[in-house]
């Protein structure tokens, strides 16, 4: 049964595969369901009070908007970075590529830490800035600050390779027509890399809803001010209010599963359209 | 006048691609620049456009001094040898790009029309609103050379053109070129490393080596008169003999001996023979000739190559008509007379040829 080279024996492959089913089952999709039975079990309308609660909706809207934020300021420096990698070669070049993935290896609670002790008002530069007004840690910039830097290589790592590999004739080509170097970048560059900033971002976005670990540390969990999404569900865990907390789970699950599938959509359809 | 370049030269890191290099394109020809990978031939096609800047030398087009004019405003047309097309874009959008860059910008129907207008000339009207992926390579490469040519270019500037093509749609291609340029006389330049593809489509033939021009021509004649060794070598297959193996066999054949008469005796000379510039006899007729042995007899179509020992044990090769082996009855082993109809001496140092007719 197998699809290509040397036959196997059936018993061995179908019970790899049954195998490897049932951990995927187990280990992914038994909590899903768990968790989405709970929170539909007291009934639509209990759910919905529970995600028009006030101190619910503020959260999720909270976790969106830093969210939104953070991808619309990471497309550009991440695309704007993976351009000076490929593009440029300057001393220190493999240094700076190698630290690019710095952000996976931190513990999440680090990144918070650090980012206090740089930007808290206990440190030097956090009491400047509390003074002239741009206090930033157990505010809302502190959040998109930590969300910003858990999420820094998505779009580098996700736009360098096609930048890479990325025919240059094309954007010569443009330059024999006429194009300038503007219009060769919005016209001929820009749409190769539309796809992977999309992809980079997305996956960024869906990183972001879940942060806690660095977002506790510099938010402040002020409710109706810095208490984001999983904050929120933390908090409503330690009160006993479990479905409150399973409501939220289920509306930020359910946003980073749809990106996911969209994703997924989105680049079996390109793969399409390039014959690839 | 078309393209004139003088004494470009361009260094990549130690290695001299371009090495002094001047030659010119008359104004409606249709030009080759033929050489081996690494003979520094894209280079300088890159320089003309303008893609690369030139380390020393000047570049005109036209008659107009374009050293220093940005590739945007030098006016070529440019096709790539793996197109090179826009592929989020259709064939239509992808040939209006030139057009909507044009100031003053044409309005939307004379886009339109000029769009049609070199579809048609490629032949595919009917796939403008197609995506390049959609097309076959020849069928691309058709569209890369529409895209260039909608801006009306001053100069069209070829990069290996057919160079990712299999061979029946590179044939048809080529041809397909020659007649375009027939009707439009537009000065064009191409890069090849095919010999065949040169001497087919060209009016004339640069001959590049080692970033140098080793001679430039009308095919027939490089081919006839070919002023170096290189150019021999790299224009069809060639017999290299030393002068001493040619002389010594004269003495072999203890009757007429070759008469060359060849100045000095130092340094490395070679006697060239192309393989139909020699002639097989059964038998000796007192002309100057060398005795050998049929080694091999290849049988292709019209014509027979056979491969000959010559008693010092050089070999050599012989293109015979079919016609004319048959009339000789030969076959493998057989011993035979060669005659040298045509040689080319060549000296090393100076690298000038003396032609010997026979």
């Amino acid at each position: 049964m197998s699809r290509h080279g040397i036959p196997h024996n059936s018993w061995t492959s179908l019970s790899i595969r049954t195998g490897s089913l049932l951990y995927l089952a187990v280990m992914v999709i038994l909590p899903l369901v768990a968790l989405g039975v709970q929170a539909a079990e007291p009934g639509p309308w209990a759910f919905w009070n529970e995600f028009t609660n006030p101190f619910a909706w503020h959260a999720l809207k909270l976790t969106f908007t830093t969210a939104l934020a953070m991808v619309a300021i990471n497309a550009i420096t991440g695309t704007a970075t993976a351009w000076v990698l490929v593009r440029y070669d300057f001393p220190g070049k493999g240094f700076m590529n190698a630290l690019i993935d710095l952000p996976f290896a931190v513990p999440t609670v680090v990144t918070g830490i650090m980012l206090v002790a740089l930007y808290g008002p206990t440190s030097t530069l956090g009491a400047i800035m509390g003074q002239s007004g741009f206090a930033v840690i157990y505010q809302v910039p502190g959040i998109i600050l930590a969300l910003l830097f858990v999420t820094y290589p998505f779009v580098i790592r996700s736009v360098q390779p096609v930048l890479y590999e990325m025919d240059r004739a094309e954007e010569e080509a443009a330059a024999t027509l006429g194009a300038d170097d503007w219009t060769i970048f919005w016209r001929v560059t820009l749409p190769t890399l539309w796809p992977a900033i999309v992809t980079g971002s997305a996956l960024s976005f869906s990183r972001a809803l879940g942060e806690f670990g660095s977002v506790v540390m510099v938010a402040g969990n002020r409710p109706l001010a810095t208490k984001t999404g999983p904050m929120y569900i933390f908090g409503e865990i330690e009160s006993g209010n479990r479905h409150g907390a399973m409501v939220v789970s289920v509306v930020l699950l359910t946003c980073s599963l749809g990106i996911l599938i969209v994703l997924n959509r989105l680049q079996r359809r390109g793969d399409e359209s390039h014959g690839r | 006048m078309g393209i004139l370049v003088r004494n470009l030269t361009k260094k990549y890191g130690d290695f001299q691609a371009v090495n002094g290099v001047t030659f010119e394109v008359p104004a409606g020809q249709l030009v080759a620049l033929l050489g081996p990978s690494g003979s520094g031939k894209s280079s300088i096609l890159r320089i003309i456009a303008g893609l690369e800047l030139a380390d020393t030398g000047s570049v005109e087009l036209t008659g107009e001094d374009a050293t220093h004019v940005p590739v945007q405003r030098r006016g070529v047309g440019f096709v790539f040898q793996h197109y090179a097309l826009f592929r989020h874009m259709t064939i239509r959008e992808n040939v209006a790009f030139g057009l909507e860059l044009r100031r003053p910008k044409p309005n939307k129907d004379e886009i339109r029309a000029r769009v049609d207008e070199l579809l048609g000339l490629v032949q595919l009207m009917g796939h403008a609103e197609r995506y390049p992926s959609q097309l076959s390579g020849g069928q691309r490469q058709r569209v890369a050379l529409a895209r260039a040519l909608a801006p009306k270019p001053k100069v069209l500037l070829l990069d290996e053109p057919f160079g990712a093509l299999d061979a029946k749609v590179r044939d048809e291609l080529r041809a397909w070129l020659r007649r375009l340029h027939d009707e439009d006389h537009m000065t064009t330049l191409f890069v090849t490393h095919d010999q065949q593809e040169a001497f087919e489509v060209a009016d004339q033939v640069i001959v590049l080596n080692h970033g140098k021009v080793e001679q430039m021509g009308p095919p027939q004649w490089l081919y006839e008169r070919p002023a170096t060794p290189f150019v021999t070598e790299f224009l069809g297959s060639v017999n290299v003999l030393n002068v001493e193996t040619v002389l010594t066999m004269d003495q072999h054949g203890d009757e007429v001996p070759l008469s060359l008469d060849l100045p000095g005796s130092e340094g490395g000379r070679a006697v060239y023979v192309r393989p139909h510039d020699l002639e097989v006899q059964r038998h000796r007729d007192g002309r100057p000739c060398w005795p050998a042995r049929i080694r091999r007899l290849t049988p292709l179509g019209g014509l027979a190559r056979l491969v000959l020992t010559l008693h010092d044990g050089t070999d050599i090769q012989v293109q015979l008509t079919r016609q004319r082996c048959l009339e000789l009855s030969l076959a493998q082993g057989d011993d035979v007379f060669v005659l040298p109809k045509d040689l080319k001496v060549f000296h090393q140092p100076g690298n000038f040829v003396e032609n010997y007719m026979i």
